[in-house]
C-alpha cells in the first residue's frame, strides 16, 4: 500500500474542510482517483532542498480616493439583499 | 452583426454568450473582431467562467484587458466557451457543453481557452483573449493550429479575471498569425495600478515588429526531456519544423532540465492549493445559485458549492485543501515550492547557453471528444510540456508547425523573461 493511500472517510472530512457537500458515488469515485493522484505527487518526496530568491517586491503607495462600485452595483448580483446589505444564512 | 445570425454561425460552440460590445473607431485594433474568454469581466455581459455557479453573474465593470482592447478599436463578438473555472484541457468541462475543434472534426479544441481557439481558427473572431495558468492559451492554440502567447508574469494586468492560480496565470492573445497575437500582446500588455503583480519589464518593446523571420544566427536549445514522452509522429512534425529554422540561420542544440521531471507534480500541487483558496469566495451570498437547502452557514455553503461546482472544479478544490491541510503542507505544497525554484533554475541556467528554448507544444494530437475525461491523472500528464514555463514565470509561444494526418501540431517556443520579442521573431520564422 502506498503510503498515500486515501480512504472515504478522509475523503470527506476534505470535503467538511472545503464546505463542499458530495454524493455517496461521488466521494467514493474521489477516493479512488485521489489515492492515484497522490501516489504521483508523492513523487516530490525526491525533490531537493532549494534556495530561492524572491522575485517580487511589495509595492507600496499612499491610499487616494477614487471612484469604486455603488452599492447596488455591489449588491446586484446577490441571491438574497436587504436593507442594502447582502444577506447571508445565519451562521449558527 | 445580429445575435441571431452570430448564434447560427457558432457551429462550435465556441461561445457562452454572444454579444456584441463596440470598441473605439480608431486604433490598432480597428475593425477587428476579438472573442473574450468567459473568465473575464465584461460589464454588462454575461461572465460565467464556464461554471453553474456563476450562470447570472453579470459584471459590473470590465476587466482591465477588455478595457484595452476595446479602446484599442477592437469589437468583441461574444465570451469564449472555456473549462469551468479554467480547470482542463479539453473545454469539455465547461457547464453550457463542449467546443468542437474547427481544424479537427470531432476531436477536442484543447483547453481551457478552447472557445478562444476555435473562435479564431473557425473564422468567428479574428482574435482572441484566453488566460494561461498551466497551458490554456497554448494548449488550444497547438490543438486547433492557431497562434497562442503565455506572456512573462506580470507583463499583462489580471484585474477583473477570475482568479484561479494567482502566482501562475497570465492572461494570453490568440490569432490565426504570430504577427496578429503579437499586435495584441502590444495593445493588451504594460503595467496596471489595479494589479500591483504587474510592471514595466515589457516596457519600450514592440511585439508586432518583432514578427520579421529573421532568425540569423538564433541558438534554439531543444529540451530533450520533452521530447521523450511525446508521441512519435508529434515529434516528427516538430523537428520538421526546426529544419526549417535551421534553414533560415538558426542554430540547433539541444539541452536537458533535470528538474522538469517534477515540473506537473510541482505544478498541480500549487495550482490546487491555490484554488482551493481563491474558490472559497463562491459561498451563494454575494453571487450564485440561490438554493433551497435549509440550514446554517456552513450547511448551506457546501450545498451551494455541491450545487455550483461541476466534478473537475470539486476534485481540485478537494485536494488542494488536502495538500494544505495539516500534517500534508510539507510533504506536498512545501516540495512543490522547492520543485518550482528548481525549475525556475534549470531555465536560467540554460538561457546563458541559448537564445530560445523549443519543444512541441503538445506531447499529442488532440483526443476525441469525449475520450480522455474519465482519468483525471492521465489529463494532468498532458500538460507535461506546457506547465514548466509557467512555473518559472516566462513567456512562451505555440506556433502550428505541421499536421499529424491532418490533426494540427504546435512547435513551443519559450524565452528568458520578458523575452518576448525573441520568441515572436522565431515563431514567425517557424510561420514562414
Amino acid at each position: 500500500m502506498s503510503d498515500s493511500s486515501v480512504d472515504p472517510d478522509e475523503v470527506q472530512h476534505v470535503a467538511d474542510l472545503a464546505r463542499v457537500d458530495l454524493a455517496d458515488a461521488e466521494r467514493d469515485e474521489f477516493t479512488e482517483q485521489f489515492a492515484d493522484i497522490l501516489s504521483y505527487f508523492d513523487a516530490l518526496d525526491e525533490v531537493p532542498e532549494v534556495d530561492s530568491d524572491p522575485e517580487l517586491v511589495n509595492v507600496m503607495r499612499a491610499d487616494e480616493v477614487e471612484g469604486g462600485l455603488s452599492q447596488d452595483e455591489a449588491l446586484q448580483n446577490a441571491p438574497e439583499t436587504e436593507d442594502g446589505f447582502f444577506k447571508g444564512p445565519s451562521v449558527s | 452583426m445580429s445575435s441571431d445570425q452570430a448564434a447560427a454561425e457558432d457551429a462550435y460552440n465556441a461561445f457562452v454568450t454572444e454579444a456584441t460590445i463596440e470598441g473605439d473607431s480608431d486604433g490598432p485594433l480597428a475593425g477587428r473582431t476579438i472573442a473574450i474568454k468567459d473568465n473575464m469581466s465584461t460589464d454588462g455581459v454575461r461572465t460565467t467562467c464556464g461554471s453553474a455557479m456563476l450562470d447570472d453573474y453579470v459584471p459590473p465593470y470590465n476587466a482591465t484587458v477588455v478595457d484595452r482592447v476595446l479602446d484599442a478599436g477592437a469589437t468583441m463578438v461574444g465570451k469564449a466557451n472555456m473549462d469551468e473555472f479554467a480547470m482542463g484541457g479539453t473545454t469539455e468541462t465547461s457547464a453550457f457543453g463542449a467546443t468542437e475543434n474547427p481544424a479537427a472534426p470531432g476531436r477536442v479544441p484543447g483547453g481551457s481557452s478552447g472557445g478562444s481557439a476555435a473562435a479564431v481558427a473557425g473564422g468567428e473572431a479574428d482574435l482572441a483573449l484566453g488566460s494561461d495558468t498551466g497551458g490554456s492559451v497554448r494548449n488550444p492554440a497547438a490543438f486547433c493550429g492557431v497562434v497562442g502567447i503565455k506572456p512573462t508574469y506580470g507583463l499583462v494586468s489580471r484585474y477583473g479575471i477570475v482568479a484561479y492560480a494567482n502566482s501562475l496565470e497570465q492572461v494570453g492573445p490568440l490569432a490565426n498569425t504570430v504577427e496578429d497575437a503579437a499586435l495584441l500582446l502590444d495593445v493588451i500588455s504594460g503595467s496596471d495600478p489595479n494589479d500591483a503583480t504587474t510592471n514595466d519589464g515589457g516596457a519600450d518593446s514592440d511585439y508586432a515588429a518583432a514578427a520579421d523571420g529573421d532568425v540569423e544566427g538564433l541558438t534554439v536549445g531543444v529540451i530533450t526531456d520533452l521530447i521523450d514522452g511525446a508521441d512519435d509522429d508529434v515529434v516528427k512534425t516538430f523537428e520538421a519544423s526546426l529544419d526549417d529554422l535551421e534553414a533560415q540561420g538558426a542554430e540547433i542544440t539541444e539541452v536537458s532540465l533535470e528538474s522538469l521531471e517534477h515540473a506537473v507534480q510541482a505544478y498541480y500541487v500549487i495550482a490546487m492549493s491555490e484554488a482551493s483558496s481563491n474558490l472559497a469566495r463562491f459561498d451563494g451570498v454575494r453571487y450564485g445559485p440561490d438554493t433551497d437547502s435549509a440550514g446554517n452557514w456552513n450547511e448551506q455553503f457546501a450545498a451551494v458549492r455541491e450545487a455550483g461546482f461541476g466534478p473537475e472544479v470539486k476534485r481540485r478544490i478537494l485536494l488542494g485543501t488536502y495538500a494544505l491541510s495539516a500534517g500534508y503542507h510539507d510533504k506536498y505544497y512545501k516540495k512543490a515550492q522547492d520543485a518550482r525554484a528548481w525549475v525556475k533554475q534549470d531555465f536560467d541556467a540554460a538561457f546563458e547557453d541559448v537564445d530560445v528554448l523549443a519543444s512541441p507544444t503538445m506531447p499529442v494530437v488532440p483526443p476525441k471528444l469525449g475520450e480522455s475525461l474519465d482519468d483525471p491523472l492521465q489529463l494532468y500528464l498532458m500538460d507535461a510540456n506546457t506547465v514548466p514555463v509557467n512555473l518559472a514565470n516566462l513567456p512562451a509561444i505555440s506556433v502550428p508547425a505541421g499536421d499529424v494526418d491532418g490533426l494540427p501540431v504546435g512547435c513551443q517556443l519559450i524565452g528568458p523573461k520578458f523575452g518576448e520579442e525573441t520568441i515572436i521573431r522565431a515563431a514567425s520564422a517557424v510561420e514562414d
